[in-house]
């Protein structure tokens, strides 16, 4: 867990969303909304391409959930408790677009709903928490890149994987936190 | 006569390996390996618990779109289609295709043999503690159980 207890990485992640990630917070925007926007107006959005947005909304609202339920959980202790609030930070910039994007396209934004079913008595230690999303990050990775062909906009597909990088990101970041090895198991995904 | 030992023995040999090789095409499906192609499912799938797909305790012999209270797609609800290793594969190869409007808005799973491994993993699921009897709020139960 050394790898948590290095001070420059957090710098240099508070450095990132300080700065770096209101600009391409900006740039995703202008990238999911831009065009489809104008599309949407003439009534050209693709049913489809919206069903995707918001099966990925689906899923990111129940992340954010997952997220709430390990910070909740009393089984993280700092730093691991500030990454993993950082990366629910990052599911929320993600919902939020979605969100956005879906109603810039016509369509109706799922909400997050009332309640969600999590395996949480099998949760007893950080590890529990920590391999617990691992999997679903895993899961957002290749979630996202199925996602990532079907679409009619290619706009859309290159959002799509922009996210999917995050999530990636986030994976090795659980596996690394686990001591798992190696930390990136292979050179694709599945 | 001896020089016709090579020959017979090459062919022996080009028999068994070929044998062998068939043998290998239908391989048995890989459990442990369909639980890790499974992973791919989990941003949306758990076995007991609905979450934005539904519960896949009790999916073999389940009619697609039947689970209880589950929001599914208009496309899934007429589907009319039993959940059997057949309609699995068919399914995960290219969900899109084979249920239009469904709400999997997923590629699928191109390799055959990912999709064998992984159907039998859905299979035996159905046997982990993860499937067994649980409270009413939970989202698979015994109650599931397929009709094989």
């Amino acid at each position: 867990m050394s790898f948590f207890h290095m001070p420059t990485p957090i710098a240099a992640r508070r450095l990132f969303i300080g700065q770096s990630g209101l600009v391409l917070s900006g740039a995703a925007v202008a990238l999911l909304a831009g065009r489809d926007a104008l599309a949407a107006a003439s009534g050209a959005a693709d049913p489809k391409d919206v069903q995707i947005l918001n099966t990925a909304l689906g899923a990111e609202l129940e992340a954010i959930a997952a997220y709430q339920l390990g910070a909740e959980s009393k089984l993280l202790q700092k730093p691991v408790l500030d990454l993993a609030l950082s990366f629910q930070g990052h599911h929320k910039e993600h919902a939020a677009l979605l969100a956005k994007t879906i109603e810039q396209l016509g369509g109706k934004a799922v909400i997050a709903k009332a309640n969600y079913h999590f395996p949480a008595d099998q949760l007893k230690s950080q590890a529990d928490v920590l391999r617990f999303a691992a999997k679903l990050e895993q899961g957002a990775v290749s979630a996202y890149l199925g996602a990532v062909p079907l679409f009619a906009n290619r706009d859309l597909s290159k959002a799509a994987a922009s996210i999917l990088g995050d999530e990636a990101m986030h994976w090795a970041v659980l596996r690394q936190a686990l001591g798992e090895t190696p930390v990136v198991p292979s050179a694709f995904m599945a | 006569m001896k020089r016709g030992w090579p020959v017979r023995a090459a062919q022996v040999i080009v028999a068994v390996l070929g044998g062998a090789s068939a043998c290998a095409s239908r391989a048995a499906p890989d459990v442990v390996h369909g639980e890790q192609v499974y992973v791919r499912c989990m941003a949306c799938h758990a076995l007991a618990n609905d979450r934005v797909g539904p519960h896949h305790c009790g999916l073999f012999g389940r009619l697609a779109g039947s689970v209880p209270n589950f929001d599914y797609s208009p496309a899934m609800k007429r589907a009319n289609i039993v959940w059997n290793d057949k309609t699995l594969d068919q399914f995960l190869a290219a969900p899109l295709k084979m249920v239009p409007g469904s709400s999997m808005t997923y590629d699928g799973v191109a390799d055959p043999k990912d999709r064998s491994d992984l159907i039998a993993y859905l299979k035996r699921a159905n046997d982990l503690p993860a499937c067994a009897p649980r409270t009413p709020d939970a989202g698979g139960t015994k109650a599931d159980r397929p009709r094989r």
